[in-house]
């Protein structure tokens, strides 16, 4: 950060910097709870509760087997011709026929825009909550891809659904410690601002398809 | 624009209650969204047995990045720094908007969109943007609808819930270019903003946040939202600049997953909002290549340097507390003046401003004491009891006045049962021009507060300690059981005292009349 084009705060952090210890001193740490942990469930209640949450969430929902990836994608693309796919996807995922976008130079806003659905997998899943963690590698692809199009489908092998938020931070805490951004999706875009009536469908994909890969 | 920005309250607190409460559909509405959002919020906290342990640990996380200020936020610049992100410190609300206008006109931008932030309405940022020519579009639809009607937000959470769909069709109407005639559908007017919103998304260069949690070990910024604008404005412009109120560093990655957990719950009673993102400095090739990180003070290293108030500071603005309180429900945001209403706000704006402001000092009364905000709050702040200790704080900071004097005069009246018996005469004999049929409608002076909108029952002709001396005087054991003489106070007519049940537990407090 060379010849900084903004003024330095240098005064402002000494004179906070000074408060703050004033205010603090002789302030001592009390040691830290434990974390409280839930009843651990059965993989297959797991997975369960996850559909449940995802649901809730007027989301779509699909369990497949390995094998039946290629259908359950093109049934949650519906329609959607003109996919957004990130770099590291494995194309043998995706149905034939797609007018496949690949982020490879990166897409421009504006063609980002013009695409119709997105496909990713993803880092981690919670079941407790419904949320989907994306820590945005090669097979989800920068935080654009999966922001703009109407449609995201979504794939989660089975062994990455964890339970609790905090197993999830834990295995995504590595990825933070590298720099990569995080997104947590549960469900899709909404908002209750108006006489607090949920609308799904504001900004971001108005559409999430979740499909669980066993 | 003070250098405090948005927090100072223009009127004390029961002035500004008194023309809040007559708005009859602001109280239907608070009512409404208030009970709705208690009712989920129930549900969701109910599904974690370990909630009460989960509430004690989000607590003591916030205790220890407190205790640990300085430490923390100078781990928090290195962090950032080294991913390729600028720092800068603001002592008050006109340094931190400042660095935005310096850093918008260093790109030369004359329009930046922005995630909603109460810390940017704090520092009147939009105001001091606009005053240099840069328009602050705000991308969260009841921040736009705010905006769009030149009004202040009413909640933290949802800031337009004191307006309705009709209002909103209205609005949208005539501030929407190109939408045609819009009914008063909820998805629709949503989905205008989201066609007015958008081409914005794609094509401005520069965005402003707040910030919900900062990771000092990383450097990584949070920001909860749920409509997906956050995201817009956190990926796709070039140039980011968040604001943070310093109090909202964490120590390490993991300290994120308790108030991923506490948040959503008290918030928006949902087990989780839609979309988290998390960042650290630049991502090369993904989102802005230039993000600036504003830690500001405006008044936070004051309340950390009180002891006591400090628990405040733990606050994650969940808006939980707003929700429970009979005071907000029926005064609404507006009454508390400063961006932060309610029960936090009672406290927070204050203690933020210091004890010495003469309209902040009105709003540790702004409450019935009820308690049901510090059983709701996610991170423990026990409000009620920091309300109290600010009611000190304020009468303190009064001196001598007249309720003082009254209330020492009192005191010595009743410290000597002599003295009290002489002034109950006096009293009978003082209320006759005063009491009209069985009641006394109105009280002279600085005392007619108490009959405004209730009668006072004049003292009876005879106390209970005349009836029983008069009784032990009387036959013997049969007046034991003999009526006491025209009731001191009747049952029917008046708040029943609290009775005991067998085993000399009380009930619960008796039924009072509503204190507003």
């Amino acid at each position: 950060m060379t010849a900084e084009p903004f003024p330095s705060t240098a005064e402002a952090k000494l004179e906070l910097l000074t408060r703050i210890n004033r205010a603090i001193a002789g302030a001592e740490q009390q040691p830290l709870p434990p974390y409280p942990v839930s009843a651990p469930l059965s993989r297959e209640a797991v997975l369960h509760q996850f559909e449940d949450r995802i649901l809730d969430y007027k989301a779509a929902f699909t369990r497949v087997l390995a094998g039946e990836i290629v259908g359950a994608v093109a049934a949650a693309l519906g329609g959607a011709r003109r996919v957004i796919v990130p770099p590291g996807l494995a194309a043998a995922w995706l149905p034939a026929g797609l007018d496949m976008l690949r982020d490879d130079p990166p897409l421009s806003h504006a063609d980002l825009d013009r695409a119709e659905a997105v496909v990713t997998g993803c880092a981690v899943a919670v079941s407790e909550t419904g949320t989907i963690v994306l820590d945005h590698g090669p097979d989800q692809g920068r935080r654009a891809l999966s922001l703009i199009p109407d449609l995201h489908v979504c794939l989660v092998r089975g062994d990455q659904v964890v339970q609790t938020v905090r197993q999830a931070v834990d295995t995504v805490a590595a990825s933070v410690r590298a720099g990569r951004p995080l997104t947590w999706l549960s469900g899709g875009s909404a908002t209750s601002d108006i006489e607090l009536v949920r609308v799904e469908g504001v900004h971001g994909p108005r559409h999430l398809h979740v499909i669980v890969v066993e | 624009m003070s250098d405090h920005g948005g927090l100072h309250p223009a009127q004390p607190f029961p002035a500004a209650a008194r023309e809040q409460v007559v708005k009859a559909q602001l109280r239907a509405n608070l009512r409404k969204v208030t009970t709705t959002i208690r009712a989920k919020r129930a549900n969701v906290v109910e599904e974690l047995p370990h909630w009460e342990q989960l509430r004690t640990l989000g607590a003591a996380t916030k205790d220890a990045s407190l205790v640990n200020l300085s430490d923390r936020l100078l781990q928090l610049e290195q962090s950032v720094r080294a991913r390729g992100g600028y720092v800068h410190w603001a002592r008050d609300a006109k340094e931190a908007r400042d660095l935005v206008a310096r850093i918008a006109q260093a790109h030369g931008v004359d329009e930046l969109i922005k995630v909603k932030s109460i810390t940017s309405d704090e520092i009147e940022l939009n105001k001091a943007l606009e005053e240099r020519g840069i328009h602050a579009v705000e991308t969260d639809l009841a921040e736009l609808i705010v905006q769009l009607s030149n009004d202040r937000p009413s909640h933290i959470l949802v800031p337009a819930i004191h307006r309705n769909r009709a209002e909103i069709q209205a609005l949208f109407n005539a501030e929407l270019p190109g939408e045609g005639a819009l009914s008063d559908n909820p998805a629709e007017l949503a989905g205008a903003a989201r066609r007015y919103l958008r081409h914005k998304f794609l094509t401005t260069k520069m965005a402003v946040s707040g910030v919900n949690f900062a990771v000092a070990e990383t450097g990584t910024v949070c920001v909860v939202e749920s409509e997906g604008n956050g995201r817009m404005c956190l990926t796709l412009p070039e140039v980011l600049v968040s604001i943070m109120g310093i109090e909202k560093v964490l120590e390490k990655v993991e300290d994120i997953s308790v108030f991923m957990e506490l948040l959503p719950r008290s918030s928006t009673a949902e087990r989780m909002n839609p979309y988290n993102s998390f960042w650290t400095g630049v991502t090369p090739g993904d989102g802005p290549q230039e993000f600036h990180l504003i830690l500001l003070d405006n008044g936070r290293t004051n309340v950390l340097a009180d002891e006591f108030g400090r628990q405040t500071l733990r606050c994650i603005r969940c808006s939980a507390c707003l929700n429970v309180c009979p005071v907000y429900e029926r005064a609404g945001g507006h009454a508390y003046g400063s961006v932060y209403p309610g029960p936090i706000g009672a406290i927070l704006t204050p203690q933020l401003l210091g004890m010495h402001d003469k309209n902040a000092n009105t709003l540790p009364g702004a409450s019935s004491l009820c308690g049901a905000c510090y059983d709701v709050c996610p991170v423990k702040i026990n409000i009620p009891q920091v309300l109290i200790y600010l009611r000190t704080e304020a009468n303190l900071q009064k001196g001598l006045t007249a309720e003082a004097l009254a209330m020492k005069g009192l005191k010595f009246m009743m410290s000597e049962g002599w003295r009290f018996e002489g002034a109950l005469k006096l009293a009978r004999v003082g209320q006759g021009p005063l009491v009209r049929g069985d009641a006394i409608p109105s009280l002279p002076g600085m005392l007619g507060g108490w009959t405004q909108s209730r009668d006072l029952r004049p003292f009876p002709k005879e106390g209970f300690r005349d009836w029983w001396k008069g009784r032990s005087q009387g036959t013997g054991p049969a007046d034991v059981n003999a009526a006491p003489p025209e009731t001191v106070q009747k049952a029917e007519d008046g708040p029943i005292p609290p009775q005991k049940k067998e085993g000399g537990q009380f009930d619960a407090e008796p039924p009072r009349e509503d204190t507003l």
